[in-house]
């Protein structure tokens, strides 16, 4: 380990400051979904994947990353900058004009860390896979990792991907669903079902693991596992329970957090839950 | 007029697959896509010369552009291969954000554009395709006009840097360009110097083109013909250089009059030099049933509607 499970929780902690303070600051985005996945950004970032923040785009010889659901921006531009991408003080530009930080990630803005632009859903296990499929043809051996909301696999081009991957044994490719069962509308279960998820993905060929996805200690393990599963003919699935809005205590487990900004007071209550570890931007 | 002849016939798509594997021997980093249409775009001599270089990705277009985006990344040069329909509006999405929005090295390769896909009818027939192409920023959009303009189009692409839709198609038709030609990309190909009035055109119709500037000249009428095969970044010197000396342009392509080559040749003019135009494309409608040489001729496609335009705008002209 390169940390202890309470470093990264702190981190972590950090990384949800940042978001609730972005998001304010610019009284727009997502900080439901990207306070869910803060616990599993900052895993992937700070400990499971081999990266360098000397970006280049061909990451050669290292493990890539790639968000599918782009509007938990928040959270990807908080471990990247965390992580030495780019400087801290440019969180604070996050939405504005002439910013890098573009409401949805993008490479059209040079930001260091992003190798393509997401935010129309459903687009980024292909992306993905065809990474991972360049990997193999360099024969590089790093692994590739991607993100996708739940919701977001109502998107019909996520099941071509999904029946591509394990026929092509695309087995260095580990996608994880951020399983928080919300949507914009409301409840998955009540928008449009996702049944059952893990039989879904298992009938397509794939190797399912499950996670705590707000368990630094659950979501640690469940990466290194599935980073041990690859290389083994299959693609692998980290189905990880999250709750959107992890960490402040008003917004867990509401779709109506998924894309709206606090006010001053709920800001401020936000960070009396979020202990900075790390200094804030 | 100059004289051009020809002792063959073939489809512009199996110049793509010449081009295809010329490009693989050229460059390791060359791979193919294709969606389950693999001898309707030539790409068989591709697949046997670099198997591990291809990929199969079946009835699904849209993960076929995703996958070609990440291919980039690790340096890859995708060229994705299925008709043009599946290549554009079916995907249109993918190929905004996962392509041109991202910047990726894409070259989206597109058979069986146009009127000229026949029988298969509207369905399949796009007459959209280099509108919705040429509108994305940063998209280069190629249309070739033979077997030997595409292969060699083909080559070209592989070496340039950026998206690329090349649109070609099914029919076979005269093979009249220079087998050892080296394609510029955005530069315009004079096929006759002319005095009277510019004809522009771009894919199957340049043939046509050229049959119809025989018959202006067995008339008294002196055409130019410039090939625009690429649409974007037009060759707006070469435009403007002939219809200031011409003072009036027809505009030839197998495609909806909206969005088109005669609307960007019409949007340069406006602004530049404005000059009379007339269109001969397909009237904002759909495709349908039928050969292609009898749909070309219902839609008014062919070499008298050529010769008509010319007679017509020559009337409006400046000079």
């Amino acid at each position: 380990m390169k940390h202890t499970i309470k470093e990264l929780e702190d981190i972590a902690f950090q990384v949800r400051r940042d978001i609730v303070r972005m998001v304010h600051g610019c009284q727009s985005g997502h900080p439901g979904g990207s306070l869910g996945c803060a616990d599993f950004m900052t895993a992937l970032y700070f400990e499971v994947m081999n990266h360098s923040a000397d970006f280049t785009m061909e990451g050669k010889g290292e493990d890539l990353f790639f968000l599918s659901n782009g509007h938990i921006s928040p959270v990807f531009y908080s471990v990247l900058a965390r992580s030495g991408y780019f400087d801290l003080s440019e969180l604070a530009t996050f939405r504005k004009l002439n910013s890098r930080l573009q409401g949805h990630p993008t490479t059209h803005e040079g930001l260091p860390g992003i190798r393509i632009a997401s935010g129309s859903l459903g687009q980024g296990m292909s992306v993905a896979i065809g990474a991972a499929l360049g990997k193999k043809l360099n024969k590089d051996t790093s692994t590739v990792y991607s993100l996708h909301g739940d919701g977001e696999l109502q998107e019909g081009q996520n099941w071509e991907a999904i029946m591509f991957a394990p026929f092509n044994k695309v087995d260095n490719l580990i996608s994880s669903i951020d399983y928080n069962g919300q949507q914009i509308d409301g409840p998955t279960e009540k928008v449009l079902s996702l049944e059952n998820l893990q039989a879904k993905f298992e009938a397509f060929g794939w190797h399912v693991i499950n996670s705590d996805g707000n368990d630094m200690d659950s979501i640690v393990k469940a990466l290194h596992y599935a980073k041990s599963l690859t290389g083994k003919g299959k693609p692998i699935l980290n189905l990880m329970s999250t709750q959107m809005g992890s960490g402040v205590d008003f917004m867990v487990g509401s779709h109506k957090w998924h894309g709206v900004a606090p006010n001053d007071e709920q800001l401020k209550t936000a960070l009396d839950q979020l202990t900075s570890t790390l200094k804030d931007y | 007029m100059k004289k051009y002849t020809y002792t063959e016939k073939k489809d512009t798509r199996s110049g793509f697959g010449a081009g295809l594997l010329e490009a693989g021997k050229n460059n390791p980093e060359v791979v193919a896509l294709c969606a389950d249409l693999v001898g309707s775009l030539k790409m068989e001599a591709f697949i046997k010369e670099f198997p591990e270089r291809f990929f199969q990705i079946g009835i699904a277009e849209a993960n076929m552009i995703g996958i070609a985006a990440g291919l980039t990344i690790n340096g890859k040069i995708p060229f994705t291969g299925t008709f043009a329909n599946f290549s554009t509006g079916r995907v249109y999405d993918q190929i905004r954000q996962s392509v041109a929005y991202s910047d990726k090295n894409v070259k989206i390769c597109a058979s069986h554009a146009g009127l000229t896909l026949g029988e298969d009818g509207a369905t399949h027939q796009i007459l959209e395709d280099i509108g919705l192409m040429k509108m994305l920023p940063g998209m280069t959009v190629i249309n070739t006009c033979d077997y030997n303009q595409t292969k060699a189009a083909t080559i070209a692409i592989a070496e340039h840097h950026g998206p690329v839709y090349l649109r070609f198609g099914r029919p076979v038709i005269p093979v009249f360009t220079d087998p050892d030609q080296k394609f510029e990309i955005g530069k315009a190909w004079m096929v006759n110097e002319g005095t009277d009035v510019t004809i522009i055109a771009t894919g199957h119709m340049v043939w046509k083109a050229i049959e119809a500037g025989e018959k202006l000249a067995e008339l008294g009428i002196d055409a130019e013909i410039i090939n625009i095969h690429t649409i974007k970044p037009l060759d707006e010197e070469a435009i403007l250089k002939s219809v200031k000396k011409t003072g009036c342009v027809v505009t030839c392509e197998e495609h909806n009059k909206f969005g088109g080559l005669g609307e960007s040749v019409a949007r340069l003019l406006s602004t530049e030099f404005p000059a009379p135009q007339e269109f001969v494309a397909v009237n904002d409608s759909f495709g349908e049933s039928g050969t292609p040489d009898q749909l070309m001729t219902k839609y008014g496609l062919d070499s008298i509607n050529i010769i008509e335009a010319a007679q017509k705008v020559l009337k409006r002209a400046k000079k």
